[in-house]
């Protein structure tokens, strides 16, 4: 067993669950202490019920326009596999469970580790894809920051390295796994503070565009 | 066992023969020597070819002169080598060796031992082999251990002077094992780490595999040679391979069934011990090949993870039940601690906010703020 193991299983994971904890509590309790906006004009008559418009914008973003579905087919496709992809590899593997159950204190059912690799090796190509993808679309290339290739970038490395120690590939085994929850804890660092937040977020912010749009008597 | 003495205190007389000539003597015939040759070609994973070279230069050797030294030890080493399930092995292996000097197994002890001990090393100047069982003590110029007066770190320097090369028998051995565990008070360490200038290998394992051990020093008496030696300086027929490469239940580990308690379904079924902790993928060891008790079992087998004994440091690294995937240090306090500084935190950012907001919308004199929320762009 490596000093580089013991080094990424010791003080890097506990150094990184700490900043990630920290860091999503702050920027979580931050915005929902956020003092209310000044708005001046009042709301239109018979707008939707708020629960009821922020419940119809999360549902409606779940798909493309139907103008813009087969331009953005794609993305839309591509994004939907990757993070189906990345869910089941992250929550689905019985080595990552464990990880969760330290922590959390409960654990659950694991999938079969094969069936897990495969959802790894798709949501690899995947997040590639939609790396390749940003860098060659015009549009989409301009409008992107640092922000979305370290966003990018530290999610596909967890995913290759796991990968690799899963397969046994290239370097020791407990190199591999080494790198491989390095990379974790990279990626754990900068989750809160960069666009991988909205993990947390993007389910608040829709019904939040929802309620506003209905208020304002947008019709969506 | 009377035998296995016998064999193993070989007189002075005995030693004048070659081993061919002695063995001829006790009714050993050729064949049953290239028979053991092959064994050991086997082993060592040698080519088929090796058996014959190496029943050749055993026929030709003499006896080799063992001393072997037990330091800060439990002797289990010592108990595994002896409760071999291969006794005519190991009678084999004792008819090649003059064991000169084992505080545990010889008959003689205090003074006559240590002369025992160092009429083997002047009569062997420079051939004889040094097998040591147990880490050495440097704290306090390493009075914590000492036999006969003299420290382990004494009489290791002094043995190993002459001596042609060095087994580091056990984990204590060859990485300071369990004496070396955190605190370490004696400032336990294995043997490379004070004999520099001789060659060494390290054979960990707590303890190691009887065969391993009887392998290794039938390489070094047959071949003349050190094996191939892994970064750890471990013979790489032993310990080339991880435990979890040739485990029998590496399928469940693909098929993700595992047991995850000792007494489930998952373990009355014989899924992977992952769960529990088993550190076979990080350990290398002969554990699943060679295995145990003549090869009937191997911990693993009978139900429990392994421990990584083979490995530095194995009894530091976190519980033996922790799975490899876990933090070997406990997150509770530490997250809870985040916790509450990132609410704190956020609570007081807000505060702040809150107040500056307030002084901003008094100095412009404007209403009092409606019911929404900022935050509608943070996706």
């Amino acid at each position: 067993m490596s000093d580089l193991l013991d080094f990424a299983r010791g003080p890097a994971l506990q150094v990184s669950v700490m900043i990630f904890i920290f860091g999503v509590l702050y920027r979580l309790i931050s915005l929902f202490l956020t003092p209310k906006n000044f708005i001046a004009s009042p709301a239109r008559e018979n707008v939707k019920g708020a629960f009821g418009a922020g419940v119809g914008e999360i549902m409606r973003r779940m798909v493309p326009d139907k103008e813009y579905l087969r331009k953005e087919m794609f993305a839309f496709l591509n994004g939907w596999a990757f993070h189906i992809g990345l869910a089941i590899t992250v929550f689905g593997l019985a080595g990552h469970i464990m990880f969760f159950k330290k922590i959390l204190g409960f654990g659950w059912w694991n999938l079969p580790s094969n069936f897990v690799m495969l959802a790894g090796v798709i949501t690899l190509f995947s997040l590639v894809a939609s790396l390749a993808h940003r860098l060659t679309d015009p549009v989409l290339h301009k409008l992107s920051t640092l922000d979305d290739y370290l966003s990018g970038g530290l999610t596909v490395l967890p995913v290759a390295t796991g990968l690799l120690a899963t397969m046994h590939l290239g370097l020791r085994y407990e190199t591999l796994i080494a790198i491989h929850i390095l990379s974790v804890c990279i990626f754990l660092i900068y989750f809160p503070f960069g666009k991988l937040m909205h993990a947390f977020l993007v389910f608040v912010t829709r019904a939040k565009t929802g309620v506003e749009m209905a208020r304002k008597g947008v019709k969506l | 066992m009377a035998k296995l003495f016998k064999n193993m205190f070989a007189t002075s007389e005995s030693t004048a023969l070659t081993l061919g000539e002695e063995l001829a003597q006790k009714g050993v015939s050729r064949r049953q020597i290239l028979k053991f040759s092959s064994y050991v070609a086997a082993l060592m994973a040698l080519p088929a070819s090796y058996s014959t070279a190496i029943a050749e230069s055993l026929s030709k050797a003499k006896r080799q002169s063992v001393i072997w030294l037990s330091f800060q030890e439990c002797t289990g080493c010592t108990e595994s080598i002896t409760r071999s399930f291969s006794p005519s092995l190991e009678d084999l292996i004792f008819d090649f060796i003059s064991l000169d000097y084992s505080e545990a197994l010889m008959n003689v002890s205090g003074e006559a031992a240590e002369a025992a001990r160092k009429q083997a090393m002047e009569e062997n100047k420079g051939k004889y082999v040094v097998v040591v069982e147990g880490s050495i003590p440097l704290d306090k110029d390493g009075i914590y251990s000492a036999s006969g007066g003299h420290t382990n770190l004494d009489v290791l320097k002094e043995v190993a002077k002459d001596a042609m090369a060095i087994i580091s028998m056990g984990t204590c051995a060859s990485f300071g094992g369990i004496p070396a565990a955190f605190p370490n008070p004696t400032g336990a360490v294995g043997v490379h780490e004070i004999i520099k200038d001789k060659p060494i290998i390290n054979v960990p394992g707590c303890p190691p595999i009887p065969e391993v051990m009887t392998g290794t020093i039938a390489f070094l008496l047959s071949l003349g040679k050190i094996p191939e030696l892994d970064h750890l300086g471990r013979p790489k027929a032993f310990y080339g391979d991880n435990i979890h490469d040739r485990c029998y239940r590496r399928p469940f580990y693909e098929r993700g069934e595992f047991a995850n308690s000792f007494d489930d379904e998952g373990a009355r079924k014989g899924y992977c011990l992952f769960n529990l902790g088993c550190k076979g993928p990080v350990t290398y060891n002969a554990c699943a090949t060679i295995k145990w008790n003549g090869g009937v079992s191997f911990p693993i087998q009978s139900g429990h993870g392994c421990l990584g004994c083979s490995e530095p440091g194995f009894w530091d690294k976190g519980s033996f039940y922790s799975p490899l995937s876990t933090p070997t240090s406990g997150l509770g306090k530490a997250a809870l601690g985040a916790a509450a500084v990132g609410t704190a935190g956020a609570v007081v950012a807000s505060l702040v906010q809150r107040k500056r907001r307030e002084d901003i919308l008094k100095a412009a004199a404007v209403p009092k703020p409606a019911e929404t929320k900022m935050g509608a762009d943070d996706e």
